[in-house]
């Protein structure tokens, strides 16, 4: 055992390093970092998506998905959510090619379609609340106000968040730093778009199926 | 951190992928269309059985929520060293597992565990 024990001398120093030189090392662990914050959310989605496929039939005598949902109405904002994606995108090109009032621009379109977004959420909730069908109605409502109302609590994060990166983009302009949170914002912005695939498909749609 | 790079590149962002107006242009065309198609399936009722509905509509959700990481969220194997793509397998893999297992478990349960079908074993 003690033939295996290593004791550094002076001349081995150099021996310790464990990194390989030539390995490729991330620059920025913020978008790493930032991903694996996204990962965890995906995962607080997946309990709540959970709990939602367990109680999402259990109506207690109450309304169905089928009775209550407007497709058409979550079509259209199923629509303004993937808009705002496409634009989001537009404001990253603009960032690419080192234009700040473009991107401030397109960011201001992705805001304001993830404003009306929300407004016509929160007209579905009214509406849903007026109709006595609130989250104390049945487990069903119960499960489905956490899962739709936690995507949208993200949504408006995410709308603050931009806001306050606007801010920023008109004080600092482009600098790196402004760079690293438009891409973390870009990815938290990508991320809700993929969580509300999941809504629209499970929620929804299998809401209103017999 | 200035010695990695060339003066011009300096204040550009190490890592961040590059986007093209194409790579977006592709994902957003696909994603509205596999967004339409699971809505008209739906609103138009064109499969008579709920189940294949079902299965149909969840399997585009999983086409466009790979088409979504592809091209909106550039997800390759090489970002980030490949640490990226490694987080989003287990993270899929727990998902699986949680959805699967919370489905599967409280299903059986209830089939299984329901008032009347509960035999006493003192009686």
């Amino acid at each position: 055992m003690s033939e295996t024990t290593y004791t550094p001398e002076s001349g081995d120093v150099e021996a310790l390093e464990f990194h390989v030189t030539e390995d490729h090392h991330p620059e920025t662990g913020t978008l790493l970092g930032f991903w694996l914050y996204l990962m965890s959310d995906c995962l607080i989605f997946a309990c709540l998506f959970a709990t939602y496929g367990v109680l999402g039939r259990s109506y207690a005598g109450g309304p169905t998905g089928a009775e209550l949902f407007d497709l058409p109405l979550v079509a259209i904002n199923t629509s303004f959510l993937l808009l705002s994606s496409i634009t989001y995108g537009f404001a990253m090109l603009e960032t690419q090619r080192k234009r700040v009032g473009a991107t401030i621009g397109w960011l201001a379109v992705t805001g304001l379609l993830g404003v009306a977004f929300l407004g016509l959420e929160l007209y579905e909730f009214a509406h849903l609340l007026n109709e006595g069908a609130g989250p104390q109605r049945s487990a069903f409502l119960t499960s489905f106000f956490a899962l739709v109302g936690t995507h949208g609590l993200h949504v408006l994060f995410g709308i603050i968040w931009l806001v306050v990166l606007v801010v920023q983009l008109r004080k600092h302009g482009l600098i790196v730093e402004n760079q690293r949170r438009l891409f973390c914002l870009s990815m938290f912005w990508h991320f809700l778009d993929v969580v509300w695939i999941g809504v629209f498909t499970f929620v929804y749609l299998m809401g209103v199926l017999p | 951190m200035s010695d990695h790079h060339d003066a011009a590149h300096d204040d550009v962002l190490p890592d961040a992928p590059h986007s093209t107006f194409k790579g977006y242009m592709t994902g957003f065309v696909l994603a509205v269309v596999l967004t339409v198609i699971p809505f008209w399936v739906v609103m138009a009722d064109v499969f008579e059985s709920t189940g294949v509905t079902a299965l149909v509509i969840l399997s585009l959700a999983a086409v466009q929520i790979v088409v979504h990481m592809i091209y909106f969220l550039h997800m390759n194997f090489r970002s980030q060293g490949g640490w990226n793509m490694l987080a989003l397998i287990f993270t899929a893999v727990i998902v699986f597992i949680t959805l699967a297992g919370s489905l599967w478990v409280m299903y059986h349960l209830n089939v299984n565990m329901m008032p009347g079908m509960m035999q006493d074993p003192w009686g």
